[in-house]
């Protein structure tokens, strides 16, 4: 399983980088940590003319936390979010979720960027995106823009990004302390694709549920926050039944498919039983 | 003299060690040859059909492209595989070293490119244009025996074979039996999955007209006979040199359509050629196994004893019958009973080809399918009688007044020979492992719902045939140093033959270990070999070692005496020296320096060995995700005498974990086409470190073998066959509130969810 | 393309295609063929080397990527003839049958214990289950693992700074 052949670019700047992306109109490739794309390649279901690597670009892989949230550079790798001590208080649901992916040795070499790039449906990164309802700033031809994570994910391993246009950071909402969160997914083995999984957080005012936001992965061709079921929790008090109907809510509201693994109704029921472990947990554990 | 035995039996440190923690073995993918061309196969890309167009003109303009190799370069007519025993009814369904005209299943080898790297050899195989007009593909059973459409032209049908394996009078024992229950069960095609792919390396010398393969492995000798035939040549023409090998488990070695094609292009291109697989094209071009379905039904008297056992079982052996494919076939039959007295048998396995690739032996052939049928339906006939698990084992094991229990005849007779159970005490183990389970203790918390799971205990007893006939050879030679070289037969896959040979050699010698070197497999070392497989090494190589060293005794006194002057009887032999009664000596290393001390030995045998035991397992379900953790698993067998209780430990422990990815998580899936669904190690899940870390292996010496000077059984596959019935079983205990019977296998989450599911409802 | 790097304490300095992986580049170009290649999908790990103290899958690496790193393969663990603590281990505990994944978990557990001499059980299995093997079933590479712990934290405590 040799590679195919392909150019390599390693640009100094952004700019470079998407230069390189527009006069290959469409043929040429981002490499970050290269742990989704080399598989590709090596399958070979795409031949990129050029891989353009994002290593040289400074500034990529920094972590910010500030007020108004999380900012985390595309190139930023998943052992970097693990050994980050600020960021596992700024963002305990992102933290907990990156110790589900995959092994030891992709997470380091892995980055953000790629994953959300990559948008594999069972994915956790694209999950915790769109649960948190994340802003994706990206950079091409036309300039800089955001692109709000649920317009980012528009189907199995498809993004809304240009080709000439690179991820250069993800931006994380403020974290409210107090906040009630758990993550949930179920994989057959350590480190495999999640067959489901489910992210969630909300917040309690005088024991009632607000801002509710729950997501699932696995369960569909997209990442999604099930709406309907932050509507049963918002301004309800949590309690086991209410925590039996939306887990019945969640699995009524998403469309998984039958594939090799499972069958759309196991994934059904899985999503049914995570999002109740997890509104469990999250109700249960004493979080800061 | 007797030896005195220090390293048989001591968990010696294996001497292959050392080079393979460094990084200095030496597999195929790491050897070269100079002006070596790199293979790289096409392969069909349809299941059944006839090839229209096969046009190779744009990969051999390709810069770096040396030849392109298709049907029409060899000279007709295409060899075919030989199979390894004969049979009356399958010589229809040999495999062609190449496609010719039609493919049968996705993977058939069609062309092969030879390039200067393995990149542009790849590279050059998209060039390649393939049309194939498809014909339907034949993918289940019923489809396959419909014979609608017939794989083979000139056949009537798409069953290559059937064996029988009968005793008694079966019909008489239904007819009068108090208790009768039929049940179809079925196991899921996998895979053998060695870490390391195949390869090989073909080097022809031109001027001594001599072939040597490099990448050898298992059965390097019959492969050798094989391939001297199909290219005109003599077999002393041709050597097959064992390189070191990433695990076997009964797939690699076999004569595969890459042995010729290889060897082929080497002569006819006057280059070296490499070939090294890559693992997505493993996954259709190495042997399958173990898919089978069984429709079988059991007699019990009202006590319990197992009365009768028949049926029928259909096993698919893919487009192609195999060398070994025969193999789990004729297993199935003559094992489904395992280890109980069963007095009235009528068994029937039909091997049926398909629209896939071609199944052979993965460990425990047609031996864990028969134990994980077996096992349960004594379960689910305890239950019915309303008698207690181990009891009606118990009462229907072999005992040692039962011994040589010769087991059911399979006919038609492929050389195998007649079988019978050697030796032992079955309720020996059977006792154990329930004491070192904790059985009794563990009732009370068999089918109880636990902090949101289910748990669930089950016990079961196998045997394990080993030391394969017909025999194996040995040769020893004295070196100046006074080391002794020893050279065997058997094959090394990575059981530590280095080390177990060297061990069983110096206790034989009376020398210490050091002394000894092993050199294993390579056709160059012996005239006749008979490789790794069935369990066979340890008993059947270590005793032609001990063959071997015998007579190297020998041919030391008799020189010795000569050269000191005394008769030969006069002489003490001990630790590599003679001695004369005045005191005058000789070693070894004096007679080897000067003149050739060399002996060579043999062991023959047509009798198994049949290591025996039990084994135990407690799983945890849970019912909403349909996940299943095994929370302890002890299994004990006695296997007559241990060599290595190190590295017999390991092979059980290794073959139990295989055992676990058999039952929960490893499968093949074809669909409807006959394309393979599974082509990656993301989608092919065998276990991790994370999923079994709870087995307890125990071994025991109780009764040895009376078939071979070691008293020991082959033990290599045990570890396997026990792990279908005893886990499904366990399972089937945990979910008893819901009567959920596993009767299929893999019991993924999904699938294991779904029973309890459709149970519920 | 022109790379620099260094392998096991020495400099290397080598032309390579772009395609070239960095596991083909140590195996074919520096002859290091201590490091396996059983899948070339990143999966099974017995392509695992360690790079600038992390474990890596050099089957997903291009060798052009490792431009300025320090890396250490399996050859670079042991000096001569002696044998590490972590692989005399492997060997006491019959970690290994055929071999084929052994690189991978020791340069695996070598970064891992280098990193976390302190590490669990759990914490072992869990990192270990990025690696393959269908030989032993895991269980005495664990052992041997834990048995080696002690070495890698005796080399923690005396290193004061």
């Amino acid at each position: 399983m040799k590679l195919p052949a392909f150019d390599y670019r390693s640009p100094e700047t952004i700019d470079d980088a998407v230069h390189i992306l527009r006069e290959e109109a469409g043929a040429a490739k981002v490499i970050a940590g290269g742990q989704s794309l080399i598989p590709l390649l090596a399958f070979r279901l795409a031949a990129p003319s050029v891989l353009v690597d994002l290593a040289a670009i400074p500034d990529l892989n920094r972590i910010d936390i500030r007020e108004d949230g999380v900012r985390i550079g595309a190139m930023v790798r998943w052992c970097d979010i693990e050994s980050h001590e600020a960021l596992a208080a700024a963002q305990p649901l992102l933290t907990a979720a990156v110790a589900h992916v995959a092994h030891y040795q992709i997470r380091n070499r892995g980055t953000i960027g790629g994953s959300l790039a990559h948008a594999d449906p069972a994915a956790e990164m694209p999950g915790i995106a769109i649960t948190c309802g994340a802003e994706l700033s990206v950079v091409g031809a036309g300039g800089r823009r955001c692109i709000p994570a649920r317009e980012f994910f528009v189907g199995p391993l498809m993004t809304s990004l240009e080709s000439d246009e690179v991820i250069e950071a993800v931006h994380l909402p403020a974290w409210r302390t107090g906040r009630k969160w758990a993550f949930e997914e179920f994989a057959q083995r350590r480190g495999d694709f999640a067959l489901a999984g489910a992210a969630l957080f909300y917040d309690e005012t005088d024991g009632v549920v607000r801002d509710a936001h729950v997501g699932v992965i696995g369960a569909g061709d997209v990442p999604r926050r099930l709406a309907e079921v932050e509507a049963v929790l918002n301004g309800r008090r949590i309690d086991t039944g209410l925590i039996a109907q939306a887990a019945r809510t969640a699995a009524a509201a998403v469309e998984p498919a039958d594939d090799i693994h499972a069958s759309a109704a196991y994934r059904r029921a899985l999503v049914e039983t995570l999002v109740e472990r997890a509104l469990l947990h999250a109700s249960q554990a004493g979080h800061p | 003299m007797k030896p005195i035995n220090t390293y048989v039996g001591s968990p010696v440190e294996r001497v292959e060690d050392l080079r393979f923690l460094r990084g200095q073995g030496v597999y195929i993918a790491d050897f070269e040859r100079e002006g070596q061309w790199h293979a790289a196969f096409l392969r069909s890309p349809v299941a059944h059909g006839i090839v229209r167009r096969l046009d190779v003109a744009s990969a051999l303009a390709m810069k770096g492209v040396r030849a392109v190799v298709t049907a029409d370069d060899i000279p007709a007519p295409i060899p075919k595989i030989p199979f390894r025993r004969p049979n009356p009814t399958i010589a229809p369904y040999a495999q062609p070293v190449i496609a010719s005209g039609k493919v049968r299943y996705v993977g058939e080898p069609v062309a092969m490119v030879l390039a200067e790297s393995a990149e542009v050899a790849e590279d050059a195989l998209q060039q390649i244009v393939l049309d194939i007009d498809a014909l339907p593909a034949v993918v289940d059973r019923e489809t396959s025996l419909a014979q609608k459409t017939l794989l083979f032209e000139g056949t009537d049908s798409n069953v290559a074979a059937m064996f029988t394996a009968r005793f008694g009078d079966v019909d008489a024992a239904f007819r009068t039996a108090h208790y009768v229950r039929r049940e179809q069960f079925r196991v899921q095609r996998h895979t053998a999955l060695p870490m390391e792919t195949r390869g090989l390396l073909a080097d022809w010398n031109a001027q001594s007209q001599r072939l040597t393969m490099f990448g050898a492995a298992k059965l390097p000798f019959f492969n050798r006979r094989v391939l001297a035939k199909m290219m005109d040549l003599d077999e002393t023409a041709v050597d097959y040199v064992e390189l070191d090998v990433g695990g076997g488990f009964g797939a690699r070695g076999e004569f595969y359509p890459e042995d010729f094609l290889v060897a082929h292009a080497a002569r006819a291109f006057g280059h070296p050629i490499k070939w090294i697989e890559d693992r997505r094209e493993h996954f259709t071009a190495i042997a399958h196994a173990r898919e089978m379905d069984a429709d079988i039904e059991i007699a019990c008297s009202e006590a319990g004893d197992i009365l009768g056992l028949r049926g029928t079982i259909h096993v698919d052996v893919g487009a192609y019958v195999r060398p070994n494919g025969m193999t789990p076939v004729r297993n199935v039959v003559q094992f489904l009973g395992g280890p109980y007295r069963i007095p009235n048998i009528q068994l029937e396995a039909r091997a049926l080809v398909r629209n896939k690739t071609p199944a052979g032996t993965y460990r425990g052939p047609g031996r864990f399918e028969g134990c994980f049928f077996c096992e349960r339906m004594l379960d689910i006939a305890a239950r019915d009688l309303g008698l207690d698990r181990i009891e009606i084992r118990r009462r229907n094991l072999l005992i040692a007044d039962d011994m040589p229990y010769r087991l059911a005849e399979v006919r038609p007779d492929d050389g195998f020979g007649d079988t019978a159970c050697d030796s032992g005490d079955y309720r020996i183990t059977l006792d154990r492992c329930a004491a070192e389970f904790g059985w009794k203790d563990k009732q009370a918390i068999d089918g109880k719902l636990i902090d949101g799971r289910y748990h669930g205990v089950a016990i079961g007893c196998f045997i394990e045939g080993g030391a394969s006939g017909p025999r194996e050879n040995a040769r020893m030679e004295a070196r100046a140093g006074g080391g002794v070289d020893v050279y065997v037969g058997s094959s090394a896959i990575g059981q530590g033959i280095e080390t177990v040979m060297a061990q069983i050699a110096a206790d034989a010698l009376g020398i210490p270990m050091q002394r000894v070197k092993v050199m294993h497999g390579s056709t160059s070392y012996l005239h006749e070999g008979f490789g790794s497989y069935g369990s066979r090494a340890t008993v059947m190589g270590g005793s032609a070692i001990v063959s071997a060293a015998q007579a190297l005794l020998s041919a030391f006194r008799a020189i010795a005496a000569r050269r000191l002057s005394v008769a030969p009887e006069q002489l003490g032999i001990a630790d590599g020296v003679a001695r004369a009664p005045d005191g005058r000596s000789m070693s070894f290393g004096d007679v080897g320096a000067e003149e050739a001390l060399a002996a060579d030995g043999s062991f023959a045998s047509s009798k198994q060995t049949y290591t025996y035991g039990a084994a135990a397992a407690h799983v945890a379900v849970d019912p909403r995700t349909g996940s299943v953790q095994v929370v302890d698993y002890v299994v004990v067998d006695d296997v007559g005498r241990i060599i290595n209780p190190l590295t017999l430990h390991g092979q059980i422990t290794g073959a139990a974990v295989q055992g676990f990815g058999s039952v929960f998580s490893e499968q093949l899936i074809y669909d409807a086409d006959g394309q393979l669904l599974v082509g990656s190690l993301a989608d092919y899940q065998i276990p991790l470190a994370t999923d079994y870390p709870h087995i307890r292996a125990i071994s025991l010496e109780v009764y040895p073998s009376p078939n071979n000077p070691l008293g020991a059984k082959g033990a290599g596959e045990g570890g396997v066959i026990p792990v279908g019935g005893v886990v499904s079983n366990a399972i089937a205990s945990a979910l008893a509130t819901f009567g959920v019977q596993p009767r299929e296998l893999p019991l993924t989450p999904p699938r294991l969810w779904t029973l309890i599911d459709q149970a519920r409802t | 393309m022109k790379v620099e790097f260094e392998v096991n304490g020495r400099p290397v300095e080598i032309d390579v295609a772009p395609r070239t992986t960095l596991a083909d580049c140590l195996r074919q170009q520096l002859k290091l063929t201590g490091t396996h290649l059983g899948c070339e999908h990143g999966v099974c790990g017995a392509c695992t080397v360690i790079m600038n103290g992390a474990a890596v899958r050099s089957c997903l690496m291009l060798a052009v990527q490792a431009r300025g790193a320090s890396l250490v393969t399996v050859e670079g663990l042991s000096h001569g003839e002696d044998l590490s603590p972590l692989q005399a281990a492997f060997r006491r505990h019959n970690a290994l049958q055929c071999g084929f994944c052994t690189p991978g978990m020791l340069t695996t557990l070598h970064a891992l214990l280098t990193r976390e001499p302190f590490a669990s059980e759990e914490r072992i299995r869990d990192v270990l289950s990025g690696n393959l093997c269908r030989c032993t079933g895991y269980i005495p590479i664990v052992e041997a693992a834990l048995d080696a712990r002690s070495a890698y934290q005796a080399a923690a405590g005396s290193d004061h700074t």
